[in-house]
């Protein structure tokens, strides 16, 4: 898998198939809706989200913060439960933690008693053998450049590389959705342009539905091939957030960060955001 | 009652080198040489051996042996204090015999076969307690750190029972389980419960929620949650409990002794206070603060390890 990361551009049909891995799947948002507290106190965050992403496609999830990404997500997980609507996957709703699902969260979120290889087995599902699991967290540390590592605990690496093992961790459970909450958003900017592009390796290696949610407008429109603008709508700036705007990012990755086109894209999005884009 | 000349014993000059002006060396030789507290002050020490003492002034507190050598400072001070308290007949033989007169008592008490049989069933009174109230306070502290249910429902209930003073349960105890190992070990266990109990129940509401969110979300729930995230995130939290509760344990270990015992370092207290041998008495004392502390030394072994490789 090595051979995947060095040579990134390489068709992804020359990366090593992975016949461990779930087929990708379909997510439908059907008029999700989700608030909190009750009466008085009810502050609604999302409402009325209907989406529909394909198999296989990565999705991000745009918007200021608080605008309820975060809680699309938790939704998808099954770690929170919309308060109407369902999210449907593979055409069957959400109930509890679905374990067609992975996350890898903002913080890497790893057990610092743990080694990485240990950190990594946790995302195995429940079905693998002892056997399987083993030589699968292997491969996946391997693909996240962390073979090396597998021994070290957590405080004995880097931010970065904590963060590629809860990737690696979040692959080991072989989702048919991978669902990327910020996950980049707390790394230096170098270190997440490194990131990205794993990930996109990742994704050719083993290609899944990912839903990543992130509030910069360069990542999304790199990584993504479509986007979701999550906002409030005009004239209704006192209920939740609900999708404002779609957009289909042209090109294949990897995408040339410095083109025109992107940097048009981007100062549209940014204005849609709020933000002066020039 | 060679045990406890001996650590002061082969520290001897160690002390001496350190112990400017307290007069150390007199006193360690008279209790090494177990003969009757009649050194008298030992008035100007080891004058050869200041300059090791200037030497080590500086720079010797992060050294495992300096440092042990250091905390027996106060110790020897107070031993010699005492000899000399009662080699200049401050105090009556009755009121406080000299250190030597308890190592002779001790001696005396080894010979007779008595002294280890003491030590012994206190030791064992106090593990067995100290075991059984420990893993109740481990599975009720999980239990209600974890179950609001179970918080709501038991919380009041245990408060309660850990408001009353523990010489309140000797007489219910002893007339449940009448005068024998089984009324001793549960006060014990009483004793070693409740510092388990808190420090679980209260660390368990403090793991870090997004780990516990990290380990539900890859599927872990119920008892496989707890043990692959809450009870390892908790394993400092327990110990320092573990510890408090051994001191408790042996707390009780006396209370459950003084009241109603045929054996034991606390009936040694009592025996010897209602025959009048300070002596003995004072010897009780000592081996109660020895084994107190090698078990609590044990066990910080146990939670820096612990520590290390759970934290």
């Amino acid at each position: 898998m090595t051979a995947v990361l060095s040579s990134r551009h390489a068709a992804p049909a020359s990366a090593e198939p992975s016949a461990a891995s779930g087929s990708a799947l379909a997510v439908s948002f059907r008029g999700l809706n989700r608030t909190f507290g009750a009466g008085a106190n009810a502050h609604t965050v999302l409402r009325d989200v209907n989406f529909e992403v394909r198999p296989g496609e990565v999705l991000a999830i745009l918007g200021p913060s608080g605008c309820g990404k975060s809680t699309l997500l938790r939704a998808t997980a099954g770690l929170d439960a919309p308060s109407a609507g369902s999210v449907d996957i593979d055409g069957t709703p959400v109930q509890g933690i679905d374990s067609r699902c992975a996350v890898a969260f903002q913080e890497p979120r790893l057990l610092p008693w743990h080694t990485l290889q240990a950190n990594v087995a946790i995302g195995l599902p429940k079905t693998s053998s002892a056997k399987q699991g083993k030589s699968k967290v292997a491969r996946l540390l391997e693909l996240v450049g962390l073979d090396k590592f597998a021994k070290h605990r957590p405080r004995e690496v880097s931010g970065g590389m904590a963060q590629r093992a809860s990737l690696a961790r979040a692959l080991a459970r072989n989702p048919g959705v991978l669902l990327l909450d910020e996950p980049f958003g707390a790394l230096d900017a170098l270190t997440r342009i490194k990131m990205q592009d794993l990930l996109l390796d990742i994704h050719a290696a083993e290609p899944t539905t990912v839903l990543l949610v992130t509030h910069d407008v360069d990542e999304a429109l790199q990584l993504a091939d479509r986007i979701i603008l999550l906002g409030k709508e005009e004239g209704r700036e006192h209920d939740g957030a609900t999708i404002v705007r779609t957009v289909d990012v042209p090109g294949s990755r990897p995408r040339d960060r410095g083109s025109v086109e992107l940097a048009r894209m981007r100062r549209s999005l940014l204005e849609s955001l709020g933000v002066d884009g020039h | 009652m060679t045990h406890l000349g001996n650590p002061g014993a082969s520290g001897n000059s160690a002390y001496a080198t350190s112990m400017e002006g307290l007069k150390a060396s007199g006193v360690l030789k008279t209790a090494t040489a177990d003969g009757p507290g009649q050194g008298g002050p030992a008035v100007g020490g080891a004058p050869e051996q200041r300059p090791a003492n200037g030497r080590s002034a500086a720079g010797v507190l992060g050294n495992g042996w300096a440092r042990l050598l250091l905390g027996l400072l106060l110790p020897a001070a107070v031993l010699a204090a005492w000899q000399w308290c009662t080699s200049t007949g401050l105090f009556s033989s009755v009121q406080l015999p000299a250190p030597g007169a308890v190592i002779e008592a001790a001696v005396d008490l080894v010979q007779r076969g008595e002294l280890a049989q003491h030590m012994a069933i206190s030791t064992q009174r106090v593990l067995l307690g100290f075991a059984f109230g420990a893993a109740l306070g481990l599975v009720f502290g999980a239990l209600i750190g974890l179950s609001k249910v179970a918080d709501v429902l038991l919380s009041p209930t245990i408060g309660a029972l850990r408001a009353v003073p523990s010489l309140a349960w000797v007489p219910l105890l002893i007339l449940w389980m009448k005068i024998g190992e089984d009324s001793k070990v549960t006060l014990i266990l009483i004793g070693a419960f409740f510092p388990v109990f808190t420090t679980v129940s209260l660390a368990l509401r403090h793991v870090d929620k997004n780990l516990v969110e990290a380990g539900r979300a890859f599927g872990l729930k119920g008892v496989k949650l707890l043990t692959t995230v809450q009870l390892p995130a908790v394993v400092p939290a327990v110990f320092s409990g573990l510890r408090l509760a051994l001191a408790q344990a042996w707390l009780f270990l006396v209370a459950a002794e003084l009241i109603a015992s045929s054996m034991g370092l606390g009936f040694l207290l009592t025996d010897s206070q209602n025959n009048g041998r300070t002596d003995r008495l004072l010897l009780a004392i000592v081996l109660l603060a020895i084994i107190g502390k090698i078990t609590d030394a044990l066990l910080g072994v146990a939670e820096k390890w612990a520590v290390k490789r759970w934290a």
